[in-house]
């Protein structure tokens, strides 16, 4: 029988904190030992729920207040995003819930914010596709296609970010009611921009994006 | 007789007013830059593509829009994929915003950094025709007016070389490689902006975003890009500036006055009083209007966000306004770069009423 973390014990807090101060030092090994003694007594989906995402939310709310940096948020994802592969592999049958969901490069060429997206998801344990780079109509397509609940748009351009409107008003066309969450300089920097374009949400870091996903699971992205 | 602020005689010639507020002291009115580099396709009634092609309409371009605007200075810059392609990548162009650097030429560091080599000026078209721009705007300003060159900083330049991702990790994980691409980067950059000066350019712009700590630790950036800039800047005969394009600056201020360089681009998210406070005496503060927010100015916004930033950090000299990011996107329209014009010729005479 596992025990079971909780705030009393003091086992959550210390150990997500130390697990993220090994994610922002960049210290894969540390951040290994502490998942393989953690699931010595606890299961891995305990792992990802009170370790990972904690660590991985505290981080990406860290950037927005200039705590972090962007270096330290994407290499804190790419580590969780194995970490998160290599545990769940192990328990059979687990699928975290979540929308149907995919991200995607809108347009221009700068790929970090969404790399950063798609790693701390996976790390978190969703599901997501990575569409790459793409342009509205590849995207329009692709996303009716595939029945998408929701759809992470990341852009640095302004030009980029301007599109997304043309890119929900093509959705909306097509009587696709997939919800759009957008991220990226442009919207960070003008804080109206994300409701001119048309978009359900805006994320202004990674902790964002577990709060969005969270929100479209519950129906409360609309 | 009361004139309007607006229609004074300023006694300075540009050049004048920047190398004074440079040196800390107060000018006859704030000196303001605007950054404008996809604008002259517009002034020229051109393509994004076919203007940078030509050196020489990008010179005609600036010098318009100079006359027309009444700022500060001329700015040589393209657009930084112009590097790119002197070391052999693909510049993609866009309709309605700067071009961006296509796939990165560097996806085996490993392999291809060991044998990476800084390109040749002379034999890089582009590169040339910056030079040309250079040259034309220098002769034309005849000393009046401050010709701005550009180059991307050593330490920022891998993340169109590589790729974002692949560089942190590359920065992260592999110091090695790292300091190897360092030095070869650092020579180029160190010959460029020697050509740019030669040509005439009265200062360079060293753009650095990567030294942000928005994008790494202070820690890291003073073990890496710190180092690096001193080191380059030290090399570049003639003045600088640093430029973190957007990101914030106020953690590393006191780290980049100590890399020789003469100015700080700032921006738009960050307290402005404070960074002139933290700068004062050292490093020229230059900013923070946000261009992104600049496209749906009214007349007033502009007013309200010149008076402000004036108000902010003026006093004193050690400042030049500008937009946050170095570079102000093509969206915004004529008549708010006007608004901006007017309020500073408005309210930016020394000394500054409050």
């Amino acid at each position: 029988m596992t025990q079971r973390p909780t705030e009393e014990s003091g086992l959550k807090p210390s150990v997500s904190d130390a697990f993220r101060d090994a994610l922002v030092s960049s210290d894969e090994e540390e951040a290994r030992k502490i998942l393989s003694r953690f699931t010595e007594r606890h299961t891995p989906l305990e792992f990802v729920e009170t370790v990972i995402i904690p660590a991985l939310d505290s981080i990406g709310n860290g950037w927005a207040n200039q705590e972090y940096a962007l270096s330290q948020v994407y290499i804190s994802g790419r580590i969780c995003e194995e970490l998160a592969e290599s545990v769940l592999a192990k328990s059979t049958g687990f699928q975290r819930p979540g929308p149907k969901m995919a991200v995607v490069l809108l347009n221009d060429y700068h790929a970090l914010g969404k790399q950063i997206v798609y790693s701390v998801l996976r790390g978190a344990g969703y599901d997501i596709l990575d569409y790459g780079r793409m342009e509205t109509d590849e995207l329009v397509r692709r996303v009716v296609e595939d029945r998408l609940e929701l759809l992470f748009i990341s852009v640095l351009m302004l030009a980029s970010a301007m599109e997304v409107k043309a890119v929900i008003d093509r959705l909306r066309s097509e009587q696709c009611n997939t919800r759009v969450a957008v991220g990226g300089a442009p919207f960070r920097l003008d804080e109206r921009l994300w409701k001119e374009v048309g978009a359900d949400a805006a994320g202004k870091s990674a902790a964002d994006a577990l709060s969005i996903v969270q929100m479209a699971t519950e129906g409360r992205l609309s | 007789m009361n004139l309007p602020a607006d229609t004074r005689q300023y006694t300075m010639t540009p050049m004048e007013r920047v190398l004074t507020a440079m040196d800390h002291k107060e000018p006859d009115r704030v000196p303001f830059f605007l950054l404008l580099t996809t604008h002259g396709a517009r002034e020229m009634k051109m393509s994004i593509r076919d203007y940078f092609s030509n050196g020489e309409t990008v010179a005609e371009a600036q010098l318009r829009m100079q006359a027309k605007y009444r700022h500060d200075c001329l700015f040589a810059f393209f657009h930084a994929p112009m590097e790119i392609a002197a070391w052999g990548g693909d510049i993609v162009y866009f309709d309605n915003g700067p071009p961006n650097s296509g796939k990165p030429f560097i996806d085996k560091p490993a392999i291809q950094i060991p044998r990476l080599k800084p390109p040749d000026i002379d034999s890089a078209a582009g590169l040339l025709e910056v030079l040309k721009t250079t040259r034309i705007l220098t002769e034309k300003a005849a000393g009046d007016i401050p010709v701005m060159g550009v180059v991307i900083s050593p330490f920022s330049l891998p993340v169109m070389q590589m790729g974002f991702s692949a560089y942190i990790e590359l920065l992260c994980r592999e110091p090695s490689l790292f300091w190897e691409l360092m030095e070869i980067n650092e020579a180029f950059c160190v010959d460029w902006a020697n050509a740019q000066i030669a040509e005439g350019a009265t200062a360079i712009c060293y753009f650095d975003p990567v030294a942000s700590p928005t994008i790494i630790p202070r820690s890291l950036y003073l073990e890496t890009g710190h180092i690096v800039a001193s080191r380059t800047i030290s090399r570049i005969n003639g003045p600088t500036a640093t430029h973190l394009a957007s990101g914030a600056t106020l953690q590393v201020a006191d780290d980049i006055a100590q890399t020789g360089t003469g100015g700080i681009g700032v921006s738009a998210a960050e307290d402005l009083g404070a960074l002139k406070r933290t700068c004062k005496g050292r490093l020229t503060v230059i900013g923070n209007l946000n261009g992104l927010e600049m496209v749906r100015w009214s007349r007033e916004d502009a007013l309200s966000a010149v008076r402000n930033a004036i108000a902010e950090a003026a006093s004193g000299g050690g400042f030049i306004l500008a937009d946050n990011h170095g570079d102000i996107p093509w969206q915004v329209p004529e008549t708010v770069l006007s608004a901006v014009s007017e309020a500073v010729h408005r309210h930016g005479s020394y000394p500054i009423q409050r």
